[in-house]
């Protein structure tokens, strides 16, 4: 691991002045970000528990290779950006939610209606792809880093945000070319399983340390609201998780 | 070789709201029930941890596996209609209480017009009020006679609420008052009335108190807790059928409930059904289980699927027009307004799914339409029924979609925005209708449902009328900014709308111009029972259970006399 790799993400925050919401310049690489994406885990580990310190769940159940793995975490973390509200995408742990959300039935469509014969069809009838996500997620994520190399030379992660924004409007426009599929299908599969990940239940590894919910005041799995149901003002509550729930 | 069971007297064709409402009173009046359910048993206990949008809200684990069923769509005739390859517009049910378990529980009563409005449309504005093409028609029942069936329903829910002004004559009161109130919808009760409307609390099926049905079955008290709508209660405080009738059924033990029981073939021969044929889908062992009643008690599109794939009935030509099975098929339109609050912030977390206040002064024709291009209209409301943070993710207009601008705008307004929605009344219109699909077929061979259906210009004259008005009570709601929503264009069966379907087997009194009779029996086979929305004549502009609930009342009453007389009910 490089020493720049080694560099803790808060500090580099820090420094740019990025978490203490000072503007952020076009020439920021955003590989920066994600290259810490596997060495330096969103910091959720809470040494009080008197766990372990491993996050076991941090790792690869659909993504073969690092490198296609930070090519969608950068591209989560501009969907949901890190900003002076609170962490992004990648340090919710959005990119492993995707990751186990994609080797599990979502990703394999197990529910959805997967006979032939396919055809294109019109906007107003939805999906009719014969590739199942996983699918439109692995060719999504080679035409981005095909587009990188073609536009600009480098990879996704070397890309400023504002270079990155760029190519990810592209897809979601529906200029880039994919067969089988459209770059708007990935882009807003892509968008929508971030936003997920940012919201879902810690259990399924995004939402780290329930970040996602405390930005939104939303105090995820109570079991009753009858008592505060009347009042007049906003009621700010520490939110539960469902594992929380099980262990009561 | 299917083998041939013992013959019962009622079989009911799926185990949700109608299914148990007809084995509660069937059985309990000594008749030998079986409901064949294609999905598994469920019950109060498997919803405990159950507060889980990515899982029952997003990844539909109470609904239909569309793997194995589904239906085909296409906006027109001239398209090709394709497989909805993943749920949407609607979300269909599955197991054991079908789509009666994730309800929101808005048990409203359609109105007195809804029944008649045929009649009292030409009657007021002439006959040319209503447009060629739409074949809106009396149901052949009036509210008067369906009421003592909607009492019974209401009842065996315990109904959360208060008389409405504008309303049908009840009988009797709801059986419980009406549930808490909260900000938000103290705020619309405000302004509706300074705007000169008559604010009502929209009846719940989520109960404000502990309450004994006339099953003597208790439903609990609502917790509040937001996870309704898409889910199951963990307190069997929201009435459904497996907590609210079911029981019944079990108790009286005449009554069996198959599991896993694929109906594939409503067997017919030309005057009477003989019973069903289905397919245990563990074992793929086929059965045809004879009885003297066969009830259709599966949702709407199940329900004109099997009369069409067993052949009962004359099929709906839209280019002839002639026909009825598949015709009338309806939606519901949704207009609205979304209020932008920037100095309060609301518990817009917190709700239950049938939480609400409503006005009635738009609906049916409590207005006038002399000067308007559309008859009918909807109820208005403002709901709390619990913002999911994955669902809910409100802008202003002109917000990226995604990026650093839509992260902290979605974030503000989480808790910033409330919307005043209508359901908008569906009329049927000659190209909106069900047949088979000729190409796709589900996990047993058999064809696929297909939908043929676009908004109408009566849809889009109502939906921007109406949001007008929602627009005008946000506002005097006092928000910031209020964004009324888009006017119709071409309907789409990607994002979820509502799952108020209705049609394909309508009611009515006429045979040329209906499919059942006013007791839901087929006219082409009278023991041969099709209940649920399905016999929606249109669909009106408030949720459709308290219907569904009344008519399927009706069937039972009607299977009784039938049992007793036999014959034409009607």
């Amino acid at each position: 691991m490089s020493e720049q790799e080694k560099y803790s993400r808060r500090d580099f925050l820090k420094k740019s002045g990025y978490a203490a919401g000072g503007v952020v310049g076009g020439g920021l690489l955003a590989s920066f970000i994600t290259m810490q994406v596997m060495e330096d885990d969103p910091k959720t580990k809470n040494q009080s528990d008197g766990g372990s310190d491993d996050q076991f769940n941090d790792a690869f159940m659909f993504f073969t290779n690092r490198d296609d793995f930070r090519v969608l975490a950068s591209s989560c973390e501009r969907v949901f950006p890190e900003d002076e509200n609170g962490p992004g995408a990648i340090k919710l742990g959005v990119p492993f939610f995707i990751d186990h959300q994609l080797a599990g039935p979502w990703g394999n469509n197990t529910k959805e209606y997967m006979q032939g014969p396919f055809y294109k069809g019109e906007p107003t009838q939805g999906y009719q792809s014969r590739m199942n996500r996983g699918e439109i997620f692995r060719m999504g994520i080679k035409k981005l880093k095909e587009k990188s190399q073609s536009d600009y030379q480098k990879s996704f992660q070397e890309l400023s945000t504002e270079e990155q924004d760029k190519i990810l409007t592209a897809f979601e426009n529906d200029e880039v070319k994919m067969t089988g599929t459209t770059s708007a299908e990935f882009f807003e599969l892509m968008r929508a399983a971030t936003i997920e990940g940012v919201y879902a239940d810690p259990m399924y590894s995004g939402n780290r340390n329930m970040e996602g919910w405390k930005m939104k005041q939303f105090p995820g799995a109570q079991m009753s609201y009858i008592g505060k149901i009347e009042s007049d003002k906003f009621v700010d509550i520490e939110p539960q998780s469902l594992h929380s729930m099980l262990n009561k | 070789m299917a083998k041939t069971l013992p013959k019962v007297d009622v079989v009911t064709v799926g185990v949700g709201w109608t299914g148990g409402i007809l084995a509660a009173e069937l059985a309990k009046d000594g008749m030998k029930v079986v409901g064949l359910e294609r999905g598994k048993e469920r019950s109060t206990e498997d919803y405990l941890h159950g507060h889980d949008e990515l899982r029952y809200a997003l990844r539909y684990e109470l609904m239909q596996d569309t793997s194995k069923e589904t239906i085909t769509f296409r906006n027109n005739r001239k398209q090709r209609a394709l497989p909805m390859r993943q749920l949407g517009s609607f979300l269909l049910g599955e197991n054991l209480g079908g789509a009666g378990v994730h309800w929101n529980g808005q048990t409203y009563r359609f109105f007195p017009y809804d029944f008649e409005i045929k009649s009292m449309t030409e009657k007021k504005y002439g006959k040319g009020k209503i447009k060629d093409g739409y074949f809106v028609q009396d149901w052949g029942i009036t509210y008067d006679e369906l009421e003592p069936y909607y009492d019974q329903f209401e009842k065996a829910c315990g109904i959360s609420g208060e008389e409405n002004p504008m309303a049908g004559k009840r009988s009797n009161p709801y059986p419980t008052p009406p549930m808490k109130s909260t900000r938000s919808l103290d705020k619309f009760a405000e302004a509706t009335k300074e705007l000169g409307y008559k604010p009502y609390r929209i009846p719940s099926a989520n109960l404000s108190e502990p309450y004994k049905n006339q099953y003597g079955l208790q439903i609990n008290a609502c917790q509040y807790c937001a996870f309704c709508e898409r889910f199951g209660c963990e307190y069997g405080a929201k009435s459904d059928p497996v907590i609210s009738v079911i029981p019944a059924a079990q108790e009286s033990g005449n009554y069996e409930i198959r599991y896993h029981s694929n109906v594939t073939e409503v067997i017919y021969d030309g005057s009477k059904v003989t019973g069903v044929k289905y397919v245990d889908v563990q074992s793929g062992e086929e059965f045809i289980q004879p009885a003297e009643v066969v009830a259709l008690t599966s949702y709407v599109m199940n329900n004109v699927k099997f009369l069409l794939m067993s052949d009962i009935g004359q099929k709906y030509d839209p280019k002839s027009g002639q026909g009825v099975v598949g015709r009338s098929y309806c939606y519901q339109i949704l207009p609205g307004a979304t209020g932008f609050y920037e100095e309060e912030q609301f518990n817009t977390f917190m709700g239950a799914g049938a939480l609400g206040t409503s006005i009635n002064d738009y609906y049916g024709d409590n207005f006038d339409h002399s000067e308007l291009d559309f008859i009918h209209g909807g109820v208005i409301s403002i709901t709390q029924t619990g913002k999911r943070p994955i669902a809910n993710n409100p802008t202003p207009p002109d917000t990226p979609r995604w990026g650093k601008e839509f992260k902290s705008n979605s974030i503000k307004y989480y808790t910033r925005t409330l919307t005043i929605g209508s359901q908008g009344a569906s009329l049927p219109y000659k190209e909106n209708f069900l047949d088979l699909d000729p190409t796709y077929k589900d996990a047993y061979g058999l064809p696929l449902l297909r939908m043929t259906y676009n908004f109408t210009d009566q849809d889009k004259k109502l939906q921007k009328y109406i949001t007008q008005k929602t627009a005008e009570i946000s506002e005097k709601m006092g928000a910031s900014k209020t964004v009324p929503n888009p006017e119709l264009t071409d309907y789409s069966i990607v994002p979820y709308q509502t799952t108020h379907n209705t049609g394909g087997a309508i009611m009515g009194a006429d045979p040329n111009s209906s499919v059942v009779n006013s007791y839901l029996q087929h006219w082409n086979a009278e023991n041969l029972f099709v209940v649920g929305a399905s016999a929606f004549a249109h669909n009106g502009g408030v949720n459709p259970t308290d219907t569904v609930g009344a008519l399927a009342y009706r069937a039972a009453e009607g299977i009784k006399k039938y049992r007793k007389n036999g014959g034409s009910l009607v």
